[in-house]
């Protein structure tokens, strides 16, 4: 060991911490593009996977083109046309937290734990035949340790769930992180969401879900080990198919006659 | 000197393994032994912090003062591994997308730093850099072990591939939801060093 004096440590720490920051910050910078890209591709997956029409071993763009990207405004249920807010341009998360695309939530109506909400959604069309097919909204609500953000798919009906896909979120691997199992995510499909009443019915229970009966639509199987997560499933679907949700929306187009009215 | 060199690249597979004799990193090898296609990238991006680590350290072992050589050990490792990360998210994303935060936690892997400071600080940088090699071939070789048991078992799959048709998708194979949790890996760990110990009685502690 060379001998020592007492700067040396100063300035050797300084010197790596430059060398490892320039690198770092290197890798940042020049490795985001293709990270973005990358990140691009796995949303619109997500999106295929909810609407059940992806295949892995086919080129996702392709796939995508029956899909119709849209902005809407969550509190009239409009459509906001493209001259206004470009879909392609629109990034969701932000909006939340801006000014003039976001709006604060207070206490009580916030379900999902979400605080700050954006103004506008992007909504996505699934077209076939020459008609719509599907509708795919996102969604996202606090789970127990994190935010969990999932799309959701809707039949022509618009209150089926024709497919549902979590796609990011940080809950306990194993527990609360099985609402990325696929099997449970498949359990979703055919279940619906408006009960009699116009109001949200469909829920996370605990245990197993009624077979039979009437609440057999409105009740998705329980995962062991994981009801805060369950819980906060049921919120975040509470909260967004709810009036500060995609209600109006939903509304507009049944007033419409349905998706393709 | 190729005989040293070759002893460092395999000792740490059976006789001196990471695991199984020194018992360290076996946090992420409980995480990541669920599927062995992650299973192997995690050995991977081990195996190359480690070797890489331990090469860089080693090449200024000279110039690192005693009283800050831990912070400077750590600081080369965390940018390592955030290279890795970062490489994995763009060329790889599904792969980083499984992986997830482990791949962050490989700083706090023992084993990388149990090198450095154990080996690299005191040895130079070829046999440092074989040394990590070797101890990520080490570790690989139970994470590997573990991950084959616990998917074959677990989801009747190998590398994702199907072996045993599971009960569930009209196979016989009524799977193991047991392996399928970390826990498992505590067992199959254990197991594992029982048996090399037994094989090896040299690596069984004094009392």
């Amino acid at each position: 060991m060379a001998e020592e004096s007492a700067a040396k440590p100063f300035y050797s720490v300084l010197i790596l911490a430059l060398v490892c920051s320039a690198l770092v910050a290197g890798a940042a910078v020049g490795l985001r593009p293709l990270q973005e890209a990358n990140r691009r591709i796995d949303q619109k997956k997500n999106i295929l996977r909810a609407a059940g029409i992806y295949r892995p071993d086919g080129n996702v763009e392709q796939q995508f083109a029956p899909i119709q990207t849209k902005i809407i405004d969550l509190a009239s249920g409009e459509f906001v046309p493209e001259d206004q807010l470009s879909p392609a341009a629109f990034d969701q998360r932000k909006a939340a937290l801006s000014n003039d695309l976001g709006m604060t939530l207070d206490k009580g109506k916030d379900p999902a734990g979400l605080s700050r909400v954006e103004k506008y959604s992007l909504v996505y069309l699934v077209m076939g035949n020459g008609r719509v097919d599907q509708l795919i909204l996102p969604v996202r609500g606090k789970g127990l340790w994190s935010t969990l953000y999932a799309y959701v798919a809707l039949d022509a009906d618009l209150t089926t769930i024709r497919g549902i896909s979590f796609y990011a979120h940080g809950e306990t691997p194993g527990l609360g992180g099985e609402i990325e199992n696929e099997a449970w995510q498949g359990s979703w499909q055919g279940k619906k969401i408006y009960g009699p009443a116009a109001a949200v019915a469909l829920k996370v229970v605990k245990g197993k879900a009624a077979e039979t009966g009437e609440a057999s639509d409105y009740e998705i199987d329980g995962l062991s080990g994981a009801t805060m997560t369950g819980a906060g499933v049921s919120n975040l679907l509470r909260f967004w198919f709810g009036e500060h949700g995609f209600q109006p929306f939903i509304r507009r187009l049944q007033q419409q006659g349905g998706l393709n009215g | 000197m190729a005989d040293r060199k070759r002893d460092l690249l395999l000792r740490s597979i059976i006789e001196r393994n990471p695991i199984a004799l020194l018992v360290l990193g076996i946090c992420s090898a409980l995480a990541v032994t669920s599927q062995m296609k992650t299973a192997l990238v995690m050995s991977i991006c081990v195996a190359l912090v480690t070797a890489c680590s331990s090469f860089i350290i080693s090449l200024v072992r000279n110039q690192i003062p005693n009283s800050v050589r831990i912070g400077i050990q750590i600081t080369v490792i965390a940018t390592l591994v955030i290279l890795v990360d970062q490489v994995l998210k763009a060329y790889y994303f599904d792969l980083a997308k499984q992986l997830s935060i482990y791949v962050g936690l490989i700083i706090t892997n023992c084993i990388v730093m149990g090198r450095t400071e154990g080996f690299a600080m005191s040895n130079p940088p070829v046999s440092s850099f074989l040394d990590g090699i070797g101890n990520g071939l080490g570790y690989g070789f139970i994470l590997m072990t573990v991950s084959f048991f616990r998917e074959l078992l677990g989801s009747g799959t190998v590398f994702g591939i199907e072996i045993l048709p599971l009960a569930g998708n009209g196979g016989w194979y009524e799977r193991n939801g047991l392996l399928l949790l970390p826990v498992s890996a505590f067992f199959l760990i254990a197991l594992i060093i029982w048996l090399l110990r037994t094989i090896d009685p040299v690596q069984q502690e004094k009392n």
